[in-house]
């Protein structure tokens, strides 16, 4: 059994963060498993623009973005494993590896940083009736054929799901000349990014048709046509609004599921809402010495906000492994979701977590000219205007350090709000 | 080449039959139109081992059932295949539901079903905790199981073309002649002589009857529509939970699958189009009902896909499993609709019982073999025995799919086996790659690149199943 301080599991965004940011704090035994040929995860077939405005003040494409961490991890003495896939981490912080060269072989570690990122919501999740030809595919998968390995899976397209990764590849299939014919959403708005809705969507004149969805499939050996209908409140499709709409490719962007199989084996619990395990403002699973961060802990829309976040993890991870845990209580003071609030990021907060608290949260429907508040026991800790929120955007507000030492010291719950 | 015997039909009768005759010395030809084997009915079902009690006294389908079952254990460790012996229930949840699983429990001892009881209440609740608390009693048959029907068919047939046997791909029997001792049968472009024929054509036997002008059944195709769910929850029932049948056929059933997910339906109506395999809103409603209704807490949020298998219903209630009137040394194995997965290995049995009952001779090849050894599931092995296989080969230590943990060693295996893959959903039902909850958003590229590797053809040639059902469409995209 090899033994090391950090197993960093995911070599993308978050893992990539995480690594970097314990190795700054001092933790010099690290190792960083990734199951591609290279470091950069998902960045790297995301070659639109539009990454780290906020970290970096500028416009860099995905493989720009993650180019700058893999440099400056080649610097370190960060042991990195390519082509390695973990199938098992356990709660006595042992991870399970495999690959061609060593073969399966265990890892204990003084602490895991989970990165995993997230996977794609299929077809068969959403139950589309019809038939089950070739041409469906996640928009992921295309933007990885078109991207990378330079084929185009159809010319004639249709998009269901307004995710940004469907609303980026709306733009990218028009690029290399395909015609995409609509961009078909359930819900009565968007759960992209404004931006890409405009850039990608509204600047080639590809509708968005929203509360519509695809009710059917047809075509037996390729796809050749899909059946759309308006939904009505209740999202049901109204029968007389279908309407046939042609087509050799159906790209689905229909949600994101954080990856979390090899935890299957832990006592880790796991948010419903979220997908994502439980965590407390260190970044901590349920499991001491576990934390979790990126996609894999709650979808991200922007990577800034992962490589933050990551960052934050990979420090609370590298302070785990010098310094011990100095506060054996499990669940801490819980973060509520109060009016219109989803989930939180973190639920609940730890006497060992430190300074000023970043929460993430994301609303229940879009409102414009709302309030947030954070109150605690009946005390308002925090109130915030914003202009407009929406649930495919997420909301970052952070608790200034003096409230949260009255938290810590109250020991009663917080509750996040949004309100019109 | 004029073959001892021509099978119609690389689903599980013809494939199980194909294996049985293999042990023989026999020229053996299998004819398929599809491009895989188990690209029919035998892909699309519910993977049930049935125990035998549904089916009339004195029918065909009614001894069948019960022989097969009773030979599933064996064929199925000889052909590692996966299989469960779970068990099954009827559920009763009212008095007509009570008195329905009284009669099939009768039936059942009158077909010779064995390890048959009558559970009460209490015992249903504790033999199933999740299922309906209305539930009033069921009728437990311990002898059901579940087995992976496409790779029982897959298994088959590799062991038949191991033991020398032939299988043609994409060849659709579309005329016979008859000379005065032979048959030549015909696709498009190609002729096969045969001496014995076997009809096992599924929903297109009679199709295939008729072409040697025998009108003597008629196939109703019968659809049905299935959802299955992610392995996390294959444990929300221990047994296939059936619900007491109807006229329309054994309605809609809870159960684990070989494989560990869990599997709801299937609806039944009759169709028009013998292929149509989509499924409809209204039938996956149905699905959905009829499975809550049994098992309310069902996780519908963990659905990985849906999808539907047609079943072929003779006009004569029974099996068809005789000589044509009409054509001497041309066999029908026709007719095989539910409980003909369970009863295949039985069928075949009968097949050959039959075929030497005519006089003609099979005589046993000692160097025929019965023993498969399947594609190793490397992950479910200890790290140890992993690192034996990777050492052998380091392909089995690279993880192409990451839901269900396959390696891309047992992918090039299933592309390499006998009757081995040429399609995506080829490899899918060999090895499960894609078969998990991502549904090959992942993996499905590289299993198009291995495969095209592999076949040493382009990616755009590559198939997902039928021919025709081109992955990619379009070309390499060409940069300035």
């Amino acid at each position: 059994m090899i033994k090391t301080d950090i197993v960093v599991i995911g070599g993308g965004p978050a893992g990539l963060a995480a690594a970097l940011s314990a190795y700054e704090k001092g933790v010099k035994n690290i190792l960083l498993i990734e199951r591609d040929k290279e470091l950069g995860g998902i960045l790297n077939q995301c070659i639109h623009d539009g990454f780290g405005l906020q970290l970096f003040k500028t416009r860099l494409t995905g493989p720009e973005y993650a180019g700058i961490f893999i440099d400056r991890i080649k610097k370190t003495n960060i042991d990195i494993r390519l082509n390695t896939m973990v199938t098992k981490v356990s709660d006595d912080l042992t991870v399970t590896a495999v690959n061609e060269d060593i073969g399966a072989y265990q890892i204990q570690a003084k602490a895991v940083i989970l990165a995993m990122g997230c996977r794609e919501r299929p077809r068969g999740a959403i139950n589309i009736p019809g038939t089950r030809p070739a041409g469906i595919y996640t928009a992921g998968t295309v933007q990885r054929w078109v991207n990378i390995e330079g084929k185009l899976p159809g010319k004639n397209i249709v998009i269901l799901g307004s995710g940004d990764i469907g609303l980026i590849m709306a733009r990218r299939m028009t690029l290399e000349g395909a015609t995409v014919k609509g961009v078909y959403e359930l819900l009565p708005y968007s759960s992209g990014l404004t931006r890409n809705i405009v850039q990608c969507l509204n600047d080639y004149n590809i509708p968005l048709k929203l509360s519509h969805t695809v009710t059917k499939i047809f075509g037996r050996k390729r796809i050749e046509a899909v059946e759309v209908c308006r939904v009505d409140q209740s999202l049901k499709p109204i029968p007389e609004s279908r309407e046939i709409v042609e087509c050799d490719t159906l790209i689905l962007s229909v949600g994101l599921i954080p990856e979390n199989d090899i935890l299957s084996g832990t006592n880790i619990s796991m948010n419903k809402v979220t997908g994502g395990p439980f965590i407390d403002n260190r970044f901590m699973t349920e499991v001491p010495g576990i934390f979790s961060c990126g996609n894999c802990l709650h979808v991200h829309d922007l990577v800034d906000y992962v490589t933050d976040e990551s960052e934050r993890a990979g420090e609370n991870a590298a302070e785990y492994v010098l310094y011990g845990q100095k506060e054996k209580e499990s669940s801490g003071i819980p973060v509520l979701c109060g009016d219109n609030v989803r989930y939180t990021v973190p639920s609940h907060l730890s006497k060992d977590g430190k300074g000023a608290l970043t929460l993430m949260f994301r609303v229940t429907k879009p409102m414009k000219d709302c309030t947030i508040t954070v109150a605690s026991d009946g005390i308002l800790l925090l109130s915030l205007k914003r202009s407009r929120c929406t649930p495919g955007e997420s909301v970052r507000i952070t608790l200034p350090e003096d409230r949260v030492k009255t938290v810590l010291e109250k020991k009663t719950p917080i509750t996040v709000s949004v309100t019109e | 080449m004029i073959y001892d015997f021509v099978i119609i039909g690389a689903g599980v009768v013809g494939c199980m039959i194909a294996r049985e005759l293999s042990m023989y010395r026999a020229k053996i030809c299998l004819l398929e139109k599809g491009n895989d084997v188990a690209s029919g009915s035998s892909k699309a079902n519910s993977g049930i081992v049935h125990a035998g009690y549904d089916a009339k006294p004195g029918t065909l389908k009614a001894k069948l059932n019960v022989l097969g079952c009773a030979l599933m254990e064996k064929t199925v460790q000889e052909l590692d295949v996966p299989y469960k012996k779970c068990g099954s229930i009827v559920a009763a949840f009212d008095q007509e539901g009570t008195d329905s699983i009284r009669k099939l429990y009768q039936r059942g001892l009158e077909n010779g079903v064995s390890e048959l009881f009558l559970l009460n209440r209490e015992e249903t609740m504790r033999l199933e905790p999740n299922i309906h608390p209305g539930v009033q009693g069921a009728l437990y048959a311990k002898g059901a199981g579940i087995v992976c029907p496409y790779q029982l068919t897959i298994a088959a047939a590799e062991n038949a073309v191991s033991n020398g046997a032939e299988l043609r791909l994409n060849f659709e029997v579309e005329k016979i002649e008859k000379t005065e001792d032979l048959y030549l049968i015909k696709s498009a472009k190609d002729t096969v002589k045969a001496r014995c024929v076997i009809n096992a054509a599924g929903v297109f036997a009679d199709k295939v009857a008729a072409m040697a002008d025998d009108n003597s059944f008629t196939i109703i195709p019968r659809r049905g529509e299935y959802i299955i769910l992610d392995k996390t929850e294959g444990k929300t029932v221990n047994t296939v939970i059936f619900q007491p049948p109807s006229e329309k056929g054994k309605g809609i059933l809870v159960s684990p699958t070989a494989d560990g997910n869990l599997l709801l339906g299937p609806t039944a109506s009759v169709i028009e189009d013998k292929e149509d395999t989509s499924t409809t809103a209204s039938g996956l409603d149905e699905v959905i009902k009829g499975a809550m209704a049994a098992v309310p807490n069902i996780r519908l949020n963990k659905t990985i896909t849906s999808f539907s298998g047609i079943r072929a219903t003779p006009d004569t209630g029974d099996f068809i499993i005789r000589e044509s009137e009409k054509n001497p040394r041309f066999f029908h194995a026709a007719g095989i609709e539910s409980p003909g997965l369970t009863a295949a290995p039985a069928i075949a049995l009968y097949v050959i019982e039959m075929i030497k009952s005519k006089g003609i001779l099979l005589e046993e090849n000692p160097n025929s073999v019965r023993i498969r050894q399947g594609i190793p599931r490397i992950a479910e092995l200890p790290l140890e025995e992993q690192n034996r296989w990777i050492q052998k080969n380091k392909a089995y230590g690279k993880i192409i799919c990451r839901c269900e943990s396959v390696t891309e060693g047992e992918i090039i295996d299933s592309i390499r086996r006998p009757a081995g893959a040429t399609t995506v959903d080829g490899v899918k039902r060999r090895v499960r790659a894609g078969m998990g909850r991502c549904q090959g958003g992942f993996c499905m590229p590289k299993v198009l690149e291995i495969l095209a590797r592999e076949l040493q053809c382009s990616p755009y040639e590559i198939c997902k199943n039928e021919k025709g059902s081109y992955i990619l469409k379009e070309g390499e995209i060409e940069h300035d």
